[in-house]
């Protein structure tokens, strides 16, 4: 039973009585069947903090697993298409994981520990699949989803937030960079990584000292304009730097039903995290032959004209459908209405030109508009700050 | 430069047929036997100083006529003590049934049922026929949309059309029905519907009652179109098919090693370039051809390390359950089978008195326990082939169903009783048989694993069941003999058509890496 398609939503976070307290609207969501605010008070200003001063979200939901063993390095180089030899010790990497069709099933993090110690952080719920992957490798694999609570702190000011908090010296941690911290006679974990695109931290403790982080991250973060922000505040963010989100942009490739409805890494434009050098790893096969085949779809970032979200659209060339919207946002800060699409190939070109059909009620009325679109050639909001080492103090 | 073109691991009928037809085209072959005879599961062994036995399969009833031929067999040593014995299913009160070919004798059949028979054979045997057409091939794949498995399903189709609507549709019903409805609603006799039954369960771990058993029925009679219309008795046991075949491949080139166990098969990226063995010893090929069941070639030999996880999962899942046991019995005399006289015990016995005493039978099997009655398949090979034991002396051989791999007390403390127990279960028929025993053997199913290294002790390296044969044999990426590794091919009975000493799944695989050619 997959907890993240039903509506119930049984399981409470080590942060939520915090984020009760704080939650004023009371607009909750369903994440894996933990309770998570979509919005704490306005969805907008929730998305300033992140971009202005620092915003904190709670990413406990988000499952974790714990792989060691002897062939530790060598089960995550079958499992996953980027080459994991060559993220260092105490360094982080994003990356996707296919079946052996070469169709991702999810993509995830993973944080090296020790030289067999990782960490893997997944959308989906891995278990099943980490197991299967694990026949004829010595490894370990434990779920330590609910041995760790998590935070991410992003924005502008997180860095001098958490220095505040007595992470010293926390400006020379590099992006994706690692490292431990005391914190109440315990490990506290800190990873410069997040999903916002933006200077930014997680940190990752016990659950026992999550609301002592909690509270003294707020106490540290009072002058610099600290404040929580639920779903929707991230789901702009992460379209404004042009991060794509399992179940929303793919359909995970095990859970596809109808065929055809999945899509591989190269249609993800996540070209960049396959290693066809790698002697082998899941969907190697088939992605070498999608290689020299040629793909079915191509991810385009797209401009629209207007400002209307071009949410679940249609682009259009000339008469011909050759795409769909999986993502859409008005985003602020870029002050761009910014969409994700899926475009048949050979379509989806940089400054390729086409046509968004958005519709969108006002008063039960449905409207249409035709909103020109142009494929931009990267994220458009990439902030210096986000990669700058030694992080600059504001 | 390799040192072979190819190596085929295992030197069972399968490998050294697939060995034979390479060498035939000009490859330079090495078969690697762990055994420390040729034959796999065409063996004899002396089980008991003085008495042999074919101590795997005891029967020959689908060999392929056209290896025979191929590999001049007859010439290589293979001759038959007998051939196309007649079944006889015991009872108890000796009024014995004779089955032989299309003909009943004995246990009041009744004319109806006599003509049920007939017309019942008539039907197998258009069954059958049109399994053959996709059993001496290569198993088509649905989607591919190549020519020749066009072809083969184009030549299936037709054999469906050829049938006749009746026929068509009456298969349609039959092949997922089980094979205890069937005899039912076929046939009056309860000893005519039990002896027909326990041919479709021997082998598998599966009872009359359950689905699947009319294909595993119509995969036994297959070998009715291979010329057998009944059981035959190779002289001097199975273990000289495995030698007439061994000398023969041997003559046309290749090099069969025997006491050589490959314990890996080694390669770089994705292309097979070897096989380590247990001496340590490494041997090079441009082809490794694996004989060994598909559970053990890629969980054991390649280790699922070394392939992509969907096909690992796929190939963990193959089922390969078995409930058949073999027993061995040395005798110090003929035993005296009431109501049958000698020539009657030259046949093959079966011990299967009503459906529902194998069903019974069958229940043990379930929970992993041995049946209390075990239903039975006997030779007396030393009536057809006296070589076999001292003069005067005689071998009991018989295929037991139902004992389970790995009974919840273990075989430890389970071998003696159960092997007394099959022996009360044949002294009900042949009365003063136990006094007569003078050594005894019980192979289980996990003795049949260890033995002649099939996964599970399954004989046909994976269930025959219909998810797992023709293009879904042994698992999907693994089908027509190739698998993900290049280089790397299959010929055993986990692959199409399956096990039996048929021969057929090492031709097809040879057929098909020679038609690869260079690609290969």
């Amino acid at each position: 039973m997959n907890t993240a398609n039903r509506a119930t939503m049984m399981l409470e976070t080590p942060f939520h009585s915090r984020v009760k307290e704080l939650c004023q609207i009371n607009d909750w969501g369903n994440w894996m069947g933990f309770t998570t605010p979509n919005a704490f008070f306005d969805v907008e200003l929730e998305y300033f903090a992140v971009r202005s001063t620092t915003g904190v979200f709670d990413l406990s939901p988000m499952n974790k697993y714990r792989i060691t063993g002897p062939d530790a390095e060598a089960y995550l180089n079958k499992m996953v298409t980027r080459n994991v030899s060559k993220i260092g010790l105490n360094r982080v990497g994003y990356t996707v994981w296919c079946n052996d069709a070469g169709q991702v099933m999810d993509d995830g993090t993973i944080f090296r520990l020790g030289p067999n110690d990782f960490r893997l952080c997944s959308y989906q719920r891995a278990t099943d699949w980490l197991l299967w992957c694990a026949m004829g490798f010595d490894v370990s694999i434990s779920d330590e989803t609910d041995h760790l609570a998590a935070l991410a702190v992003q924005g502008p000011t997180s860095c001098t937030t958490l220095t505040q908090m007595g992470l010293h010296d926390l400006n020379t941690l590099k992006p994706f960079g690692m490292r431990e911290y005391d914190f109440e006679g315990e490990k506290l974990m800190i990873s410069r990584t997040g999903f916002t695109g933006d200077l930014g931290y997680e940190v990752w403790v016990s659950p026992e000292r999550a609301e002592p982080l909690w509270d003294q991250l707020f106490e540290a973060g009072r002058d610099y304009l600290i404040k929580p922000f639920g779903s929707y505040a991230l789901d702009i963010a992460r379209i404004e730097t042009g991060f794509i989100q399992a179940g929303v942009d793919f359909v995970p490739a095990e859970e596809m039903v109808r065929p055809g409805r999945t899509r591989s890494p190269f249609e993800l434009g996540l070209d960049w995290l396959v290693d066809l050098e790698k002697p082998l790893f899941n969907g190697r096969k088939s992605l070498i032959a999608e290689k020299e085949k040629g793909s079915r779809y191509r991810f385009a970032i797209l401009n629209i004209d207007g400002n209307k979200p071009a949410d679940h659209s249609f682009i259009l060339k000339g008469d011909q459908q050759i795409g769909t919207v999986t993502s859409a946002a008005w985003c602020p800060t870029a002050k761009s209405n910014i969409a994700f699409a899926q475009l048949e190939m050979p379509e989806g070109g940089v400054g390729q030109e086409y046509v968004a059909e958005i519709y969108y009620q006002r008063e039960l009325h449905w409207t249409r508009v035709l909103a020109p679109c142009r494929v931009l050639d990267g994220p458009i909001f990439n902030p210096k700050r986000r990669r700058q080492t030694p992080a600059i103090p504001h | 430069m390799t040192d072979f073109d190819a190596i085929i691991i295992g030197g069972g009928h399968n490998g050294l047929v697939c060995a034979g037809y390479l060498a035939k085209a000009g490859k330079k072959v090495l078969v690697l036997e762990a055994r420390s005879v040729p034959g796999g599961c065409a063996a004899t062994n002396e089980f008991v100083p003085g008495f042999k036995v074919s101590n795997c399969a005891q029967w020959l009833y689908q060999l392929s006529p056209a290896i025979i031929k191929d590999f001049k067999l007859k010439s290589h040593g293979l001759s038959f003590a007998a051939e196309n014995l007649a079944t006889i299913a015991l009872d108890a009160s000796e009024n014995h049934l004779r089955i032989s070919g299309d003909s009943l004798e004995g246990a009041g059949i009744s004319s109806e049922d006599h003509e049920n028979f007939r017309v019942f054979r008539r039907k197998m045997r258009k069954y059958a026929k049109l399994m053959q057409s996709a059993y001496e091939a290569r198993p088509p794949k649905l989607v591919e949309h190549d020519w020749r498995d066009k072809f083969t399903m184009a030549k299936l189709g037709l054999g469906m059309k050829g049938l006749g609507k009746d026929d068509m549709s009456d298969l349609m019903r039959l092949i997922l029905i089980n094979i205890f409805d069937v005899m039912n609603e076929t046939f009056a006799s309860e000893q005519l519907r039990a002896a027909l039954a326990l041919d479709a369960v021997i082998g598998t771990p599966m009872g009359p009652r359950s689905p699947n058993t009319v294909f595993t029925y119509l995969h036994r009679f297959f070998g009715e179109t291979q010329g057998f219309t009944g059981v035959s008795q190779v002289a001097g046991g199975l273990g000289a098919l495995g030698d007439a075949l061994s000398q023969s491949v041997t003559a046309l080139g290749v090099e069969v090693r025997c006491n050589q166990s490959v314990t890996s098969i080694n390669k770089t990226h994705d292309k097979a370039t070897g096989v380590t063995l247990a001496s340590g010893e490494n041997l090079s090929a441009s082809m490794i051809v694996s004989s060994a069941d598909p559970v053990t070639t890629f969980r054991t030999l390649l280790g699922y390390s070394n392939v992509e996880t969907g096909f690992a999962r796929r190939i963990e899942h193959i089922r390969t359950k078995s409930g058949t046991a073999k027993i061995h019995l040395a005798l110090t005399a003929l035993p005296n089978f009431k109501g049958l006289d000698e020539a009657a015990l030259k046949q093959r016995l079966i011990i299967a008195p009503t459906m529902n005493d194998i069903e019974r039978a069958f229940n043990a099997l379930k929970y992993d326990e041995c049946s209390d009655h075990p239903a039975l398949d006997i030779s007396i090979p030393t009536l057809n082939d006296p070589s076999l034991a001292p003069p005067g002396q005689h071998v009991l051989s018989a295929i037991v169903q139902y004992a389970p791999h790995s009974p919840k007390a273990g075989w430890d403390s389970l071998r003696e009783t159960f092997l007394d127990r099959v022996i009360g279960e044949i002294e009900r028929y042949a009365p003063g048989i136990s006094d007569l025993v003078c050594g005894k053997e019980l192979l289980t199913p996990s003795d049949l694993e260890a033995d002649f290294g099939m996964t599970g002790g399954n004989w046909h390296h994976g269930e025959l069941t219909m998810d797992q044969v023709l293009m879904t044999r042994p698992a999907h990426g693994a089908t027509q003999y190739r698998t993900p590794i290049n280089g790397l091919y299959l010929c055993g009975a986990g692959s199409h058509p399956g096990g039996g000493l048929m021969g057929l799944a090492g031709k097809n695989a040879a057929q098909e890496i020679i038609r690869l050619g260079d690609a290969a």
